[in-house]
């Protein structure tokens, strides 16, 4: 159905257009960078443009019989690629899937057969090798049916380990992953390499948070005053600070430590646990008033749960039916609770006014 | 420690049709979570609580014998979908501004 697509860019890189007579000249796969990588743990913006063109590349001295591993035309999945691979020869196919990692690419079908069929011909890779079998990132699976590749390109697919730090002892074996190196893993570093995106993206949605909150505050019969604005939300904005590095920081190293299976309820029990000490400071943080203290603390729990079931989407082990039914019930929970504390926050304001 | 990350219970939508399935074991080679197993030349499901829904092996399945209703187990998709009435997917299109860490 999809007519070969081979975009501007991808004509240039791998200069497959005309002559197919002369040698083609394939580029090598670009050096690792690591500043790169770092930025892009803290940018989203920066990541989502962080890509390679895509086409056909080398790593070392590729022949005609030279495995050909596959991967999406994000940066970082190449750099791994190329890390994994610094001591022996492969070609490389880098598949268009704007920029997004493997693994979300092919939940979108961006990594995904079509794709693939197409870069396979516009690279001319039937020319440049002699066998007939591509090697696919295992996560890549989720987007791309082997046996429809086949049928349209004749190439067939061998589905590689999960990281690429396995596949040159994938490749040792004769394309034999083990059972351990099919199997996702969650461990301390992966969850604490994700906690700065996490963090930025909480912050950045906390800020305006806190903007409406100062003005609520500042509200007086003669306007809207910096003075109140300041003095009664700094111990709201602090506690809301607290509870955005619990939620996005916090939460995901100490993941699989919290009780319960449900992430909102794993995050309202993390909420409870950080956020109930603050009634010890109940003079200095809540002015000892009990409308301001339950309001804030009922807010709190529900930001951290939050950010919490928000996680479940960085994690590999949560699925669409299980985050539906969270949903679900959290939904309900979070809406009330949100009114319930604006609710005791107009109390302690009409208070503040000697109105009650 | 791998085992301490399970989610919730009986949700999970995989569904098998043994007639169907030749025992190529394709399926077991791309499932990243250990679900399925291989017995007396059939596919089985061993761990079916570990199902992430990622649809891996139905899609690669060329007798399909494997169904599940896949789609990414991610609250911000849902709340996306929600705001924008489509349906749930990653906010990781090149202009969408992802804001969870979703991919």
């Amino acid at each position: 159905m999809t007519s070969l697509d081979c975009n501007k860019p991808e004509t240039k890189s791998c200069g497959c257009s005309s002559g197919s007579g002369k040698k083609m000249l394939i580029p090598a796969i670009p050096p690792v960078d690591k500043w790169g990588h770092i930025k892009c743990r803290i940018s989203d913006k920066f990541r989502m443009n962080y890509a390679v063109e895509p086409g056909l590349y080398s790593i070392g001295n590729p022949g005609e019989s030279s495995p050909v591993l596959v991967t999406a035309n994000y940066r970082l999945a190449c750099d791994h690629l190329r890390k994994a691979m610094e001591k022996s020869s492969a070609w490389v196919l880098v598949i268009d899937t704007k920029g997004i990692n493997v693994w979300c690419a092919a939940g979108k079908g961006t990594f995904g057969t079509s794709e693939l069929i197409n870069r396979i011909n516009c690279t001319k890779l039937d020319t440049i090798v002699k066998h007939r079998s591509l090697i696919l990132p295992q996560l890549g699976a989720p987007g791309v049916s082997a046996h429809k590749v086949t049928k349209a390109t004749g190439f067939s697919i061998s589905y590689g380990p999960i990281l690429a730090n396995d596949i040159p002892a994938y490749l040792e074996a004769g394309k034999e992953a083990t059972a351990d190196m099919r199997t996702i893993k969650f461990p301390l570093r992966d969850r604490m390499i994700l906690t700065p995106i996490e963090f930025f993206a909480a912050l950045r949605k906390y800020v305006w948070l806190i903007l409406g909150l100062m003005v609520f505050m500042g509200i007086e019969s003669s306007g809207i005053l910096i003075k109140p604005a300041f003095v009664n939300s700094w111990p709201l904005i602090i506690s809301g600070l607290i509870s955005v590095i619990t939620g996005s920081v916090l939460f995901p190293v100490l993941l699989p430590f919290i009780p319960f299976r449900s992430f909102a309820l794993k995050g309202m029990i993390l909420g409870i646990i950080v956020i109930i000490p603050s009634l010890l400071f109940y003079d200095k943080i809540y002015y000892g008033n009990p409308f301001l203290a339950s309001a804030s603390i009922l807010f709190n729990i529900t930001l951290i749960s939050f950010i919490a079931l928000n996680f479940t989407g960085s994690t590999p082990f949560t699925n669409i039916s299980g985050v539906k039914r969270e949903m679900k019930f959290s939904v309900p929970v979070y809406i009330s609770m949100c009114i319930i504390s604006s609710i005791l926050l107009i109390i302690f304001k009409l208070q503040k006014w000697g109105v009650v | 420690m791998g085992c301490r990350l399970n989610y919730l219970k009986n949700v999970v939508s995989l569904k098998l049709n043994r007639e169907k399935c030749t025992g190529c074991a394709l399926c077991t080679d791309v499932c990243p979570r250990g679900v399925l197993h291989i017995q007396n030349h059939k596919v089985e499901i061993i761990n079916r609580d570990r199902c992430i829904e990622c649809g891996a092996c139905s899609t690669n399945c060329a007798f399909n014998a494997i169904s599940v209703k896949s789609g990414v187990g991610c609250a911000q998709a849902f709340i996306n979908a929600i705001i924008t009435g489509g349906e749930p997917e990653c906010g990781c299109s090149k202009n969408g501004r992802s804001s969870s860490g979703c991919c």
